[in-house]
Order: structure tokens, then C-alpha cells, then sequence
């Protein structure tokens, strides 16, 4: 059964068998994988023995044991579930741990560099502590006093969507407002929108986010390009589940003309 | 020697899973200064993996739960080898600490009246598990952190502690390392809850990350602390053993909650097979039965039919599946199938989801369509450090410890879910024992700099190394040995290759090698982390031959039975000078209260 559905699949290393030179061999992926620190560094070539399903991360394990055994990554639970490993796979920012070695061409060289948005530390290990600081500033969930504490499954399921983040911080990494204007002053990036999005929207929450998300987060600062949502490998639709209706709440409490109005009238 | 930072705290947690997070916050609550540090960065720990749920009595789904039902699961899961009191504590708590957590925000699945809903799990009478989809440990763990982060707690993360320090027997601090920069760490300390989690690198085929390397229980070994029950290692009935690279990888308990049904290679549905005589009436009589259970639990509704015989104990799937691929009736890859294809795609989907995307991405099954590929993988242990069920504290003054590192609860076998519940009541109990004890304290424990000196160097010497093994190596030869001397079933003579094997280990460990900088290396972290996965493997073995019977999680093909003498007893390993020690402590009495709880089910003691 297995079987049938690996076949049915483009480019599987068990299913294909390329005729010609190699055929004989057992394949080999060849890996460029950065290698440095902040003073510098370059990507260093390896030839690694690939096993079927094998995804990068399996790739750089191997190197570590048997080429470099001090190359720098981080990684835990290689399930996809803690959002660990991410790097910069043929320029496409992913999670190592489910990146299939057998999704790329057999004589194409694979790329695996840092994610670039923030500082290296060493190799595949970037400084990802800013996004620790900016966590620390986003106002808790505070229940609504007198609240009764029974909500619907819909209301979960509703909220589930931002809540399943693993925080990778892939979106962080491609978001062109931190990645390439460097904003990270003013900006707290998709991932905390997605944050934002799940305490906002829990059913309990009677906190308001609408002046951080303005004043603090930046949230005007994201023109909905969508990048982010592309690179989710926990398929949240950030840009128009989570960002968007923040946006239009912010909307709606600072710039809407009658609630201005009315603002000015009773001065609330 | 080198300059080194210091940071000074009444109490040190160490972990930050679900029990030192809870830890941490209680202690906070205290009013005390308290420090967490941990190996990787906040919020990636082995909790976020769990899936399946918490397990508590809120009685939401089955009226007739309650904390006793609760505790008899737990003692009967665990052979009765388990410390009665705190199964007792775990199974009364339990439930406020869901509901605490609760109102701090954690949001799980709903009854159709909008309370906590609960989905059945293995070895649990009743529907138990509040959970999530199966990102239940993901939403705890979330959860915990937004509480720490708020409170202010200051967390070490990629930091790795090597050696507590004690001053006249007492907790004096630790000493760690920065992962990022390699430079050294001293924390002055009055208290130090042990919150690590559990030792699953030394194997091979496992659930667990590199983290799960030992740590906590060999830092408290060598402090003087004594271990407990190392013998019990639990492997997960359902790892993925397909492609390679995932073998090992955990499909939630929750696939056999939500109905997922084990079948051989001939499509002969097993388990029946194996249920021990003395449980057999909790399950399902046969496949019309154990439908109608699943149908009634998809409608969420109330049913008089008994469970599926897949919800039998860990321990026990675990080596009927192992039973059915040794006899030849596997899967081509070596495990059985695990079916759930049969329910709605949707409701696989939304029950499921992490597992449905599991296997869609890495093996390119569709769930909802086929059949899972699943066998045994090294999931847990139930030993660890010996604590006192009231306190958490470790038999070394200031030294506490909670969850998967902390010992007593789970027995000879633990239950799912009741670890998750574990981490929360024992976090909290350790962080507010520690916060208590570094209260009353006098005077500050003092370090003493030629310990800190000796330790620098020791951690530094495999770069002094010009010829030496690499890590790596070593470390793929220590999970051989596991997986094949101190596996799933056990006999006498490879238990005893074992040890012999892995006192070359130690020595081969002593002297390797690294290279490169301090800057970001794994090969020196794992060389550090390799002697903790030696000494608690040592500890496994040892007891592991010394349990000359099968009870629960350890199954001797030698010695087939239960020994009622071995069920009065916990092997307790030690240390003594350079060697390590193991002798026979007695298991503490259930007094007559708890007893009755059997008697009054009609149920056997032991």
C-alpha cells in the first residue's frame, strides 16, 4: 500500500530507477551547507549517502557524525512539533526536519544556509532572542472578570489556527519589513501577530491589544505581501487570519470617523 | 582559571518542560529568586511533543470518574510498584491543576456543554484525557511559558549545568556552560529542582530528542541522591518504523483513543490475544463490541459497552506488537498496522491533525485513507530520582525533583497522560517545597572554587585530547547496546554482555576527542551529555538484571512471571566512591484506607 502511493510520486528516490551511470551506486546527495561564524564563513561541500524518506536534517546529522562533528544547528523533536531547525534551504526558508532530500532533483546541489533576518551565531545557529524580547512586551491573556467559564468547541477550533504556531520563526525570517528594511525596532513581525491573534480571539480574553498592535507592534508596517504565509510549515494563513483582522481592529478603534467623533464628544 | 559569570538564586530549576515550568512558577509565587535554565531555547522541551493529553478526574465525559477510579488506573498500570502516596496526590490533584491551567489561558476541546472534554486512553477506565486535537503539550507548554515570561523570571537558555555543588551534604549551586559561546557559569544556589526529563538517546529507536541524555538524575546521583526503579523503561506501543529516517517517531495514543484499530500482516486484529486474564472484563468482547464503543464515543455518548482491547497498557501492546513481528506476522517494515481509515476523513483530520500531516509529509501516507505502519519505541522512564511524594525532595538536602527525572508515581509502567498531569502536580509541588526550604535557611551554602576549578577542566579536557575517539561514535555504539541488551525483553546473559559492554563505553567515553572551537560545537556538548546517557544506562542494567521477574514495563523472557517478593521492593542505585551501588529498599505499605478502594471494586492488591 505504501508502496503504491510512493511510486505515485514524482522525483521519489524508491521509485525511481534512472537509467545510465549511478544506477549501480547507492545515491548521494551533495549538501553546500554554510559554515562560519560572525567574522565570516562560506559554504563547505559534502557527499552524503541518501536512505529513503531521508530529509535534511537527517543530511547535516550525518555530516556531524562522520564529517563535522562541530557543525552548529539546533534541532529537538525532528517531528516538526518544535520548530527547532529552521534554516534557508535553497533559498527557501523551511524546517529542515521535514524537507525531503528526495523532493529536490538527484544532480542538483542543495544549499542550506542560516535564516538570514537575524544574527549568526555559528553555522546553521542563528540569534533568534529578539523575538524573546518582543514576546515579553505583548500584554497576557486576562480573563473577563465574571466570566463563565464554558465556551463552544467552534470557539476553539476558531482560535486553534494561531495557537498551533511552534514557533520556528520562519515568518519572522522571510517578512521583507524585518528582513530587508530591518524594522526589528519597530516591528514585532507575523509571528507575533499570530500571538496577538490567538489571545485576542480566545474566548475568555478581555484584554485589549489594539494600542500595542498600533503603537507598539507596527502593525501598519505590514503591507499583506503574504510571504509569511507561504513559508508556514504549520499552514496558518497568517496574513488573512490573523494580521488583516488585527489590522481592521485597529482600524476600527483609532480611526474610525464616528467612533473619533464620539471619542471627542464624551472624551473616552 | 578563566573569568566566569555568576548568578546567584534561592532556587534553581532546572528544565524547562512542564514541571520546571510549573516549578518555577510556584516558586515565583513564593516570593523567592528563582533562575530556570535549560539546553535548549524556552518552549521547544520535550513537553511540546506530547499529544495525547492530561489526564485528570474532572468526570466531564463519564460521570462515574473520580480521583479513586483514577488511582487504582494508575496503581494497577504500574504492577503496584508504584509509591501509593503519590499516586494518591496525582489523582486527587490533578484536576485542579487542569482547570488552574485553564485560567491561565490554555484552551482545550470542549463537551457539548461547553465544559473540558475528555477522550479515553489506555489503561484508564473512564474517558480522562483533556486534551487539544493532539497538540495537547503544545498548548501547555505555551501556556507555562506565558506565565514564567510574565513573572519575570529571568531563563538561562542553551545552557547547560554539569555538576551540582554541595557544601556539608547541602545544595550549594551548579556549574554549566553557555551552549552558544562555550564559557562557563556559576549559579549560587540555596535550592535545585531537577526537572530534565528522561535518558531516550541511549536508544537507538526512540521518541526523544538529543536533550534526553541522562542529565538530571546523574547530576543528583553524583550529588549523593539517590535513583530508583531504573529498570522500568517504557516503550511506546506505536513509533513510525518507516522511512528510516523517522523510525522511532511517536503516533499518539490518541489514533487508539479515537478507535484506531492494530492488525498483523495477515490482517488479524491481536490484542485480544494478549490481554492479561486478570483484565480482560474491562475490554470489549469482540469487534461488534468495541465498535459500538468507538460509535458512541464519536457521538459523544454514554455506553455500556466496553473499550477496545488496543486501550490495553502500554507495556502490554508494546509486546504483542513485538510478539507479532518475531513470530513473522509483521509489516513489510517491520511493525503492524495501526488503522484509523475507517472513521470519517474529517474527524481523523480535526482529531488528528499533527498525525495526519506526520504521515502525509515524511512517509507519504494518507491516514485517513490507509493504514499506519507502528512498533515499539523507547518512550519514557519510570525511575529516576527517589523522592519523598509530599516534598519532591531528593534524599540530599535542597535537591528536589519532578516529572519524567523524579521517580515513584508511575510504577513499574506509567500511563498516558499521566505525565502530563505528573509535571503539573509534582512541578508544583517541587517549586513550592524548594521555595520553602530556601526560605528557612540561615545562611547561603558557599562554594568551593578548587570544585568549580576541577569541573572547568574536566569539561574542557576533550580539546586537550590529541588522539581520542569521536562522540559520535561512541554514542551510536552505546544505543546498539541498549537496543539490543537492555531492550524490550530481557534475559540474563545479554543483560550481562550489556554491562560488560558498556563499562568499555565508559572508558571509550573518558577519552575522546573533539574538535573545533567552544563556539556552538555538538560534538563537545555530546561528549559531556554521553557520560549522564552511560551512568543512567549502567543504572538500567543493573537493576534490570537484578529484577529477576517481569512485572510491568520489564519484561524477563528468563523469568516470565511476577515474583510477589520483587513487588515489595524498589532496587535503589547509588553511589559509592567511584562504583556504583544497588541494593533492595522496601516499597512503602498502601495503608488500609487505599486497600479498601481494591477491595471495595472486587480488585487484587498486587
Amino acid at each position: 500500500m505504501t508502496q503504491t502511493m510512493v511510486e505515485s510520486r514524482p522525483g521519489t528516490a524508491t521509485a525511481q530507477a534512472p537509467a545510465g551511470e549511478g544506477q549501480a551506486r547507492s545515491r548521494e546527495a551533495v549538501l553546500r551547507v554554510f559554515r562560519g561564524d560572525a567574522s565570516g564563513g562560506s559554504e563547505v561541500e559534502y557527499r552524503v549517502p541518501v536512505a529513503p524518506g531521508m530529509v535534511v536534517l537527517d543530511a547535516i546529522h550525518w555530516i556531524q557524525a562522520h564529517r563535522a562533528p562541530d557543525l552548529a544547528v539546533r534541532w529537538n523533536c525532528k517531528a516538526a512539533k518544535c520548530g527547532s531547525c529552521s534554516a534557508e534551504v535553497n533559498g527557501k526558508p523551511s524546517l529542515m526536519c521535514k524537507t525531503r532530500l528526495d523532493h529536490f532533483a538527484q544532480d542538483r546541489t542543495i544549499s542550506v544556509r542560516p535564516m538570514k533576518t537575524f544574527p549568526i551565531i555559528k553555522d546553521l545557529v542563528t540569534d533568534v532572542s529578539w523575538n524573546y524580547e518582543v514576546n515579553k512586551r505583548i500584554p497576557p491573556f486576562k480573563p473577563r472578570p465574571g466570566a463563565d467559564w464554558r465556551w463552544q468547541q467552534s470557539d476553539v477550533d476558531r482560535v486553534q489556527e494561531f495557537r498551533k504556531c511552534i514557533e520556528c520563526f520562519l515568518c519572522q525570517d522571510v517578512c521583507h519589513v524585518l528582513r530587508t528594511h530591518e524594522l526589528k525596532h519597530q516591528f514585532a513581525g507575523p509571528r507575533f501577530f499570530v500571538r496577538i491573534a490567538g489571545l485576542e480571539m480566545h474566548p475568555m480574553d478581555g484584554e485589549d491589544r489594539s494600542g500595542f498592535l498600533k503603537d507598539h507592534a507596527g502593525i501598519g508596517l505590514c503591507n499583506i505581501t503574504k510571504c509569511c504565509t507561504e513559508v508556514c510549515p504549520e499552514s496558518i494563513t497568517i496574513t488573512d487570519n490573523a494580521i488583516i483582522p488585527l489590522k481592521e481592529r485597529v482600524v476600527d478603534r483609532f480611526y474610525d470617523p464616528l467612533r473619533m467623533v464620539w471619542r471627542k464628544l464624551t472624551g473616552r | 582559571m578563566e573569568k566566569y559569570e555568576t548568578h546567584e538564586h534561592d532556587v534553581l530549576v532546572i528544565g524547562a518542560g512542564g514541571a520546571g515550568l510549573r516549578a518555577t512558577i510556584e516558586a515565583a509565587h513564593q516570593g523567592v529568586s528563582v533562575g530556570l535554565v535549560c539546553k535548549s531555547l524556552l518552549g521547544k522541551a520535550h513537553t511540546v511533543m506530547a499529544e495525547g493529553g492530561v489526564a485528570a478526574a474532572l468526570a466531564h465525559v463519564d460521570p462515574q470518574d473520580g480521583w479513586e477510579t483514577h488511582f487504582r488506573d494508575t496503581m494497577k498500570g504500574g504492577s503496584f510498584l508504584n509509591h501509593w502516596r503519590m499516586a494518591q496526590i496525582h489523582a486527587q490533584e490533578s484536576p485542579d491543576r487542569v482547570r488552574e491551567l485553564e485560567h491561565w489561558g490554555a484552551l482545550f476541546d470542549r463537551t457539548q456543554d461547553g465544559r473540558i472534554l475528555q477522550r479515553a486512553f489506555g489503561g484508564h477506565t473512564w474517558k480522562r484525557l483533556a486534551h487539544v486535537g493532539d497538540r495537547t503539550g503544545l498548548e501547555m507548554i505555551r501556556t507555562l511559558q506565558d506565565q514564567v515570561v510574565h513573572l519575570g523570571v529571568p531563563v538561562y537558555m542553551e545552557c547547560t549545568i554539569t555538576r551540582l555543588f554541595t557544601e556539608g551534604g547541602r545544595i550549594a549551586g551548579a556549574m554549566a556552560y553557555w551552549r552558544e559561546s562555550g564559557r562557563f557559569v556559576v549559579f549560587r544556589a540555596k535550592a535545585v529542582v531537577i526537572a530534565t526529563g528522561g535518558v531516550g538517546k541511549s536508544y537507538k529507536v526512540t521518541s526523544n530528542s538529543w536533550e534526553y541524555s541522562g542529565d538530571g538524575q546523574t547530576l543528583a546521583y553524583e550529588a549523593g541522591a539517590e535513583l530508583i526503579d531504573l529498570e522500568f523503561v517504557q516503550f511506546h506501543p506505536t513509533g513510525m518504523v518507516w522511512p528510516p529516517g523517522v523510525m522511532g517517531l511517536l503516533v499518539t495514543e490518541g489514533v487508539r483513543g479515537e478507535g484506531g484499530i492494530l492488525r498483523n500482516a495477515k490482517g488479524e486484529r491481536f490484542m485480544w490475544k494478549y490481554l492479561p486474564e486478570a483484565r480482560r472484563h474491562e475490554y470489549a468482547v469482540d469487534e461488534d463490541e468495541a465498535r459500538r464503543w468507538v460509535e458512541a464515543a464519536v457521538e459523544n455518548r454514554q455506553t455500556d459497552d466496553k473499550r477496545p482491547p488496543e486501550l490495553s497498557t502500554r507495556d502490554n501492546v508494546a509486546r504483542a506488537i513485538y510478539t507479532e513481528v518475531r513470530e513473522g506476522r509483521g509489516t513489510p517494515h517491520g511493525g503492524a498496522y495501526l488503522d484509523i481509515s475507517y472513521l470519517p476523513a474529517e474527524r481523523v483530520q480535526r482529531k488528528l491533525p499533527s498525525m495526519y500531516h506526520q504521515f502525509m509529509e515524511l512517509a507519504d501516507v494518507d491516514i485517513t485513507q490507509q493504514p499506519m505502519e507502528v512498533g515499539p519505541t523507547m518512550h519514557y522512564m519510570m525511575g529516576g530520582i527517589r523522592v519523598d511524594p509530599d516534598t519532591a525532595s531528593s534524599t540530599v538536602p535542597g535537591l528536589y525533583a519532578a516529572g519524567e527525572a523524579a521517580a515513584g508515581l508511575h510504577g513499574a509502567n506509567r500511563l498516558g497522560g499521566n505525565s502530563l498531569s505528573d509535571l503539573l502536580v509534582f512541578g508544583r509541588r517541587a517549586g513550592l517545597s524548594a521555595a520553602q526550604y530556601a526560605k528557612a535557611l540561615a545562611s547561603n551554602p558557599r562554594l568551593d572554587e578548587r570544585e568549580i576549578e576541577r569541573e572547568a577542566g574536566e569539561t574542557l579536557a576533550p580539546f586537550e585530547r590529541t588522539s581520542g575517539e569521536s562522540p559520535y561514535d561512541v554514542h551510536r555504539d552505546l544505543q546498539t547496546c541498549m537496543d539490543r541488551h537492555v531492550g524490550i525483553f530481557r534475559v540474563q546473559e545479554d543483560l550481562e554482555l550489556g554491562l560488560k559492554t558498556l563499562a568499555t563505553l565508559k572508558e571509550r567515553a573518558r577519552k575522546v576527542r573533539v574538535e573545533g572551537t567552544r563556539l556552538y560545537n555538538p560534538g563537545w556538548h555530546l561528549a559531556r551529555d554521553l557520560a549522564n546517557m552511560i551512568t543512567v544506562s549502567e543504572g538500567i542494567t543493573r537493576g534490570a538484571l537484578l529484577r529477576k521477574e517481569s512485572r510491568g514495563a520489564h519484561s524477563r523472557l528468563d523469568h516470565p512471571s511476577m515474583d510477589p517478593a520483587l513487588g515489595k521492593v524498589n532496587f535503589c542505585v547509588s553511589r559509592a566512591g567511584e562504583e556504583m551501588k544497588v541494593a533492595a529498599t522496601p516499597l512503602p505499605e498502601m495503608p488500609a484506607e487505599l486497600r479498601y478502594l481494591f477491595e471495595m471494586a472486587k480488585e487484587k492488591v498486587g
